[in-house]
């Protein structure tokens, strides 16, 4: 079975007497494994779709599988207990806590997971040991370069172990060179089996997926599968190549 | 999430705004402190209002002669005393929960010592009096059952008499004349303070009863046996009221009284004049303390305040909070002990706060003050209670948001 099975999802804002319909029935599936990238103009509803992925929203109308688990109707409580479990959720803007080391950042989840704490700490600085943040563990996000802060957001996404590691726009507040940086970390997550959607406006990110999602106007315009993605590794080393020459 | 977590989380965030927290401690602090003092002046004048009902002498029942109808005129309070000593007797021997009781004799006599004259009670008692009343001896001898029977000449001072008298030199064996008759100080009493009622019992000289009526007070009853008062002390532990009911069957039986007729007596429990006092010292304990809570009351929505901005300015971090996990109860626990650890040490300070001002009370003021530990402990429980409450809105809050629309929040 499809770890996210989606049918003829929908959601509706209401503003004051009209309705805006941010997402008008999307149906699709993402296996076990798979890196989609979801790509379209803005507006299109590309964020409304991750939220409702992300379980941070609840859709309008339509069924939304996740892991077997129908997540449509259920509690707020039981929604937040999805979130800290089964979702690993990176934000354009990182959202990392100010005045919180990086290590108690990726420790976040699992205080709410109810871990006892000297489990928590060995944890996250195995995680951020994963991401390459071994040596910043003690650093505060103000004293932290946008990728770091960035790979921070990724550790704490995945110190829970989660079913499916959702990002919107992961780079799109990071310059190229750091963008593609982030871009190797998730190729390697998801070679790993970590199961990964993102959301970019650019094509040159999206080339790194296994499969690319379009939405225009809240529906599923396009649905391809990328015959021979981009290694990101290769990326990072033309990139540098053309910054020595 | 447990408790400890969300304690720690709490410092931390109360930390990041040093100054606003401590502001709003203050609120608390001054609080507390002031229901600390305020009860403290209050409880302080209580505990000398019950000291003076202890001085008087606890368990005391006076029995006092009064009106008698018998021929139809009422004549006023001891006008003709109906209380006899056989009465005293009959008190003290059928009575089990009676200690002792004792019979005596009042009136105002001119004392001289020398040259020096003195116009003071003089009072016509038993051996028992001094027993009754609680009332030890500073130096000398009582007077005793020999002196009351053979009606000797023997005087027994309180410390004015002794002052305005003698001054600083030694009354004992001296002569002095009262209302010209010569007696020997034998004894001096220890010092008693005012009276419940602000006279100054230590202006007294106790003579025997017998030597009372023949050669002093002179007697003008029709019964040579009548006293003025008895004063009637109950064993420790026995109940006041239900003494003073058999007391008065027994009197009522004694002077054969119809059971629809009044008393010829009045029987009066000194503590309750003075209980009454001491309710008026409680109502004023009560009073303090409530003035002093509107300022905890005060404080406590100060907390609520800060914790309702905090609240708005944190709402981002709430929402990333939810969407890694956490819970509505997880987020109001985090608000509510953020509030509550606001208000517990708030309350700490506070308590100290409050002892130094009773202390300082006490210094200059010279009022007494009386922290008693339930005190503390009450306050200090009302300072998290307030928290709690007035946090808990705030917090409330904080766990209903919406995790999107926290995380949109600007
Ligand atoms: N909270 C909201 N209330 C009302 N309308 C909303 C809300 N959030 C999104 N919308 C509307 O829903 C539509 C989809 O918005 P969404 O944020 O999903 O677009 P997007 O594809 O992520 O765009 P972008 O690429 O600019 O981030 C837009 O028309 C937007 O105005
Ligand atoms: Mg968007």
């Amino acid at each position: 079975m499809a770890l996210i099975v989606i049918e003829e999802l929908t959601k509706d804002y209401r503003l004051g007497s009209h309705t805006v319909h941010a997402v008008r029935g999307l149906t699709l599936r993402v296996a076990r494994g798979e890196l989609v990238a979801i790509m379209g103009p803005s507006g299109s509803g590309k964020s409304t779709f991750m939220n409702i992925l992300g379980c941070l929203d609840s859709p309008t109308g339509g069924r939304y599988l996740l892991d077997g688990e129908d997540v449509a109707g259920l509690s707020p409580g039981e929604l937040a207990r999805i979130r800290n479990g089964k979702i690993g959720f990176v934000f354009q803007t990182f959202n990392l806590l100010a005045r919180t080391s990086a290590v108690e950042n990726v420790e976040l989840p699992l205080i709410y997971a109810g871990r006892p704490a000297r489990v928590r700490r060995a944890r996250a600085r195995e995680v951020l040991a994963a991401v390459g943040l071994a040596d910043r563990a003690h650093h505060h996000p103000s004293q932290l370069s946008g990728g770091q802060q960035q790979r921070v957001a990724i550790a704490r996404a995945l110190v829970n172990d989660p079913a499916v590691l959702l990002a919107d726009e992961p780079t799109g507040n990071l310059d190229t060179r750091t963008s593609v940086e982030i871009l190797v970390l998730l190729q390697q997550l998801n070679r790993q089996g970590i199961t990964i959607v993102l959301v970019t406006h650019e094509l040159d990110i999206a080339a790194f997926a296994s499969r690319v999602l379009t939405l225009r106007d809240g529906r599923l315009q396009r649905d391809e599968p990328v015959l021979s993605p981009r290694d990101a590794s290769v990326a990072q080393a033309q990139l540098e190549e053309e910054a020595v020459a | 999430m447990n408790i400890w977590e969300s304690a720690r989380i709490a410092v931390r965030a109360l930390r990041v705004n040093k100054l606003r927290s401590v502001l709003t401690m203050l609120g608390i602090i001054i609080g507390v402190g002031a229901v600390i003092a305020m009860v403290g002046v209050g409880a302080g004048a209580q505990a000398s209002v019950t000291e003076r009902i202890e001085s008087l002498g606890s368990n005391l029942i006076v029995a006092t002669s009064g009106s008698v109808t018998s021929t139809g005129v009422r004549l006023g309070l001891g006008t003709q005393y109906t209380l006899t000593e056989d009465d005293a007797a009959a008190i003290a021997r059928e009575i089990s929960a009676v200690q002792v009781a004792a019979p005596s004799m009042k009136g105002k006599g001119q004392v001289v010592y020398g040259n020096l004259n003195w116009s003071t009670d003089v009072y016509g008692v038993t051996e028992d009096y001094l027993e009754a009343r609680d009332w030890p001896l500073d130096a000398g001898r009582p007077l005793d059952a020999h002196d009351v029977d053979g009606a000797t000449k023997v005087a027994v001072l309180g410390q004015t008499t002794v002052q305005k008298l003698f001054g600083d030199s030694d009354p004992l064996g001296q002569i002095i004349r009262i209302q010209k008759v010569p007696f020997t100080v034998i004894g001096l009493l220890a010092g008693k303070g005012e009276s419940a009622y602000g006279w100054d019992q230590d202006d007294v000289v106790l003579i025997p009863l017998s030597t009372a009526k023949k050669k002093v007070l002179g007697t003008t009853q029709p019964n040579p046996r009548s006293v003025r008062k008895v004063e009637i002390k109950i064993l420790p532990g026995d109940d006041m009221d239900e003494a003073e009911a058999q007391i008065r069957a027994l009197l009522r039986q004694r002077h054969r009284l119809q059971p629809g007729d009044d008393d010829d007596f009045k029987l009066g429990n000194l503590t309750d004049v003075l209980e009454t006092k001491e309710q008026a010292a409680q109502i004023m304990t009560y009073l303090l303390a409530a003035i002093a809570s509107v300022s905890l009351l005060v404080g406590g929505i100060g907390i609520m305040n800060i914790m309702l901005v905090s609240v708005t300015e944190r709402t981002r971090e709430i929402g990333l909070r939810m969407a890694v996990g956490a819970q509505g109860r997880d987020i109001l626990l985090q608000f509510l002990v953020e509030a509550v650890t606001l208000s517990v040490i708030g309350g700490v300070l506070g308590i100290a706060a409050g002892l130094t001002g009773s202390r300082a009370i006490s210094h200059f003021a010279e009022w007494r003050t009386l922290v008693a530990p339930d005190t503390i402990v009450l306050a200090f429980g009302f300072a998290a209670a307030i928290g709690i409450f007035f946090g808990f809105y705030p917090a409330r809050k904080a766990a209903r948001l919406d995790p999107i629309e926290a995380l949109r929040y600007e």
